[in-house]
């Protein structure tokens, strides 16, 4: 059940991104292209998601535990450090050289595009990347 | 090269998003973060935390065939950058988002639904760096 579960959730999560426009790398250039070709939209996504999911939490986390495991695992850090910053500084330039981020990249794959496969094995490379550089590793599982 | 603006399918496909996050911490427990669920099955400690995963991964993968079906048509899908930029952009998305701890689905849907200072700092950082990317990529060296 577990796991048909999280199936159907993959399922609504890509639904939303392929109706959004998000895994379409032209839609968010223009996102973010506010001096030539702008194109607002993606703003509506974030928007509709965080308004659900902002709610949606509140709702669910009046249970004692999720439905298939024992506890709500959510990050806890608070620390505002070098890494944070800098790996999302270095995030966005990605983002904005490729114009896939990998939520929106995982559902693309389904189009069957080669570039989306290329872009994907490209970000598994840029995890062993960053494996490689970090000793103290304790962000693969943080988000 | 221009896209439509489209504020109703994109606040659709948010909703969608924000859905899909919900589902996720009701029933496992979890934050939806598309860089935790992609490097957790990379580097998947054990069974059970790769199984759920590799379940919202094929849940995704076959969201753009379920809008297929639904609406007769593939989402639109353009990129209008060479596979050269892709590599480059998705080695720098894979190390950052591995060392910020996120990407847009994390830090941004999840991380700002919990009001989690990191996402709140992480957020307008990658989206600043985004759009300077794409600023200097169009507009300075005239991509």
């Amino acid at each position: 059940m577990k796991l048909i579960f999280a199936l159907v959730t993959g399922l609504v999560f890509g639904a939303g991104i392929a109706i959004s426009g998000m895994m379409n790398p032209a839609k968010v250039f223009n996102f973010f292209d506010v001096a030539g070709t702008w194109d607002p939209s993606l703003a509506f996504v974030m928007g509709g998601a965080v308004i659900i999911t902002f709610i949606g939490y509140r709702l669910v986390w009046r249970r004692d535990a999720p439905l298939y495991d024992d506890r709500f695992q959510v990050p806890t850090s608070t620390a505002i450090d070098a890494r944070l910053i800098g790996g999302s500084a270095i995030f966005g330039i990605g983002w904005g050289i490729a114009g896939f981020c990998p939520g929106a990249a995982i559902p693309a794959l389904g189009t069957g595009r080669w570039e989306v496969a290329l872009f994907l094995v490209a970000v598994t490379a840029g995890f062993y990347a960053r494996r490689l550089i970090g000793a103290t590793q304790t962000s693969a599982k943080a988000a | 090269m221009e896209t439509l603006f489209t504020p109703f399918t994109s606040l659709g496909g948010g909703l969608l998003i924000g859905l899909g996050a919900v589902l996720l911490m009701l029933g496992l427990g979890r934050i939806l973060g598309a860089t935790g669920i992609m490097s957790g099955i990379v580097f998947a400690e054990n069974g059970g935390e790769f199984a759920w995963r590799a379940a919202m991964v094929a849940g995704m993968i076959l969201a753009p065939g379920f809008i297929f079906l639904v609406t007769g048509a593939m989402p639109e899908l353009s990129v209008p950058v060479s596979p050269a930029m892709i590599v480059i952009g998705g080695v720098i998305v894979g190390f950052g988002a591995s060392l910020g701890s996120g990407c847009t689905s994390g830090h941004g849907v999840c991380g700002l639904s919990r009001l989690s200072v990191r996402s709140i700092v992480a957020v307008p950082t990658f989206m600043l760096t985004a759009a300077i990317t794409v600023y200097l990529i169009r507009h300075v060296f005239g991509a």
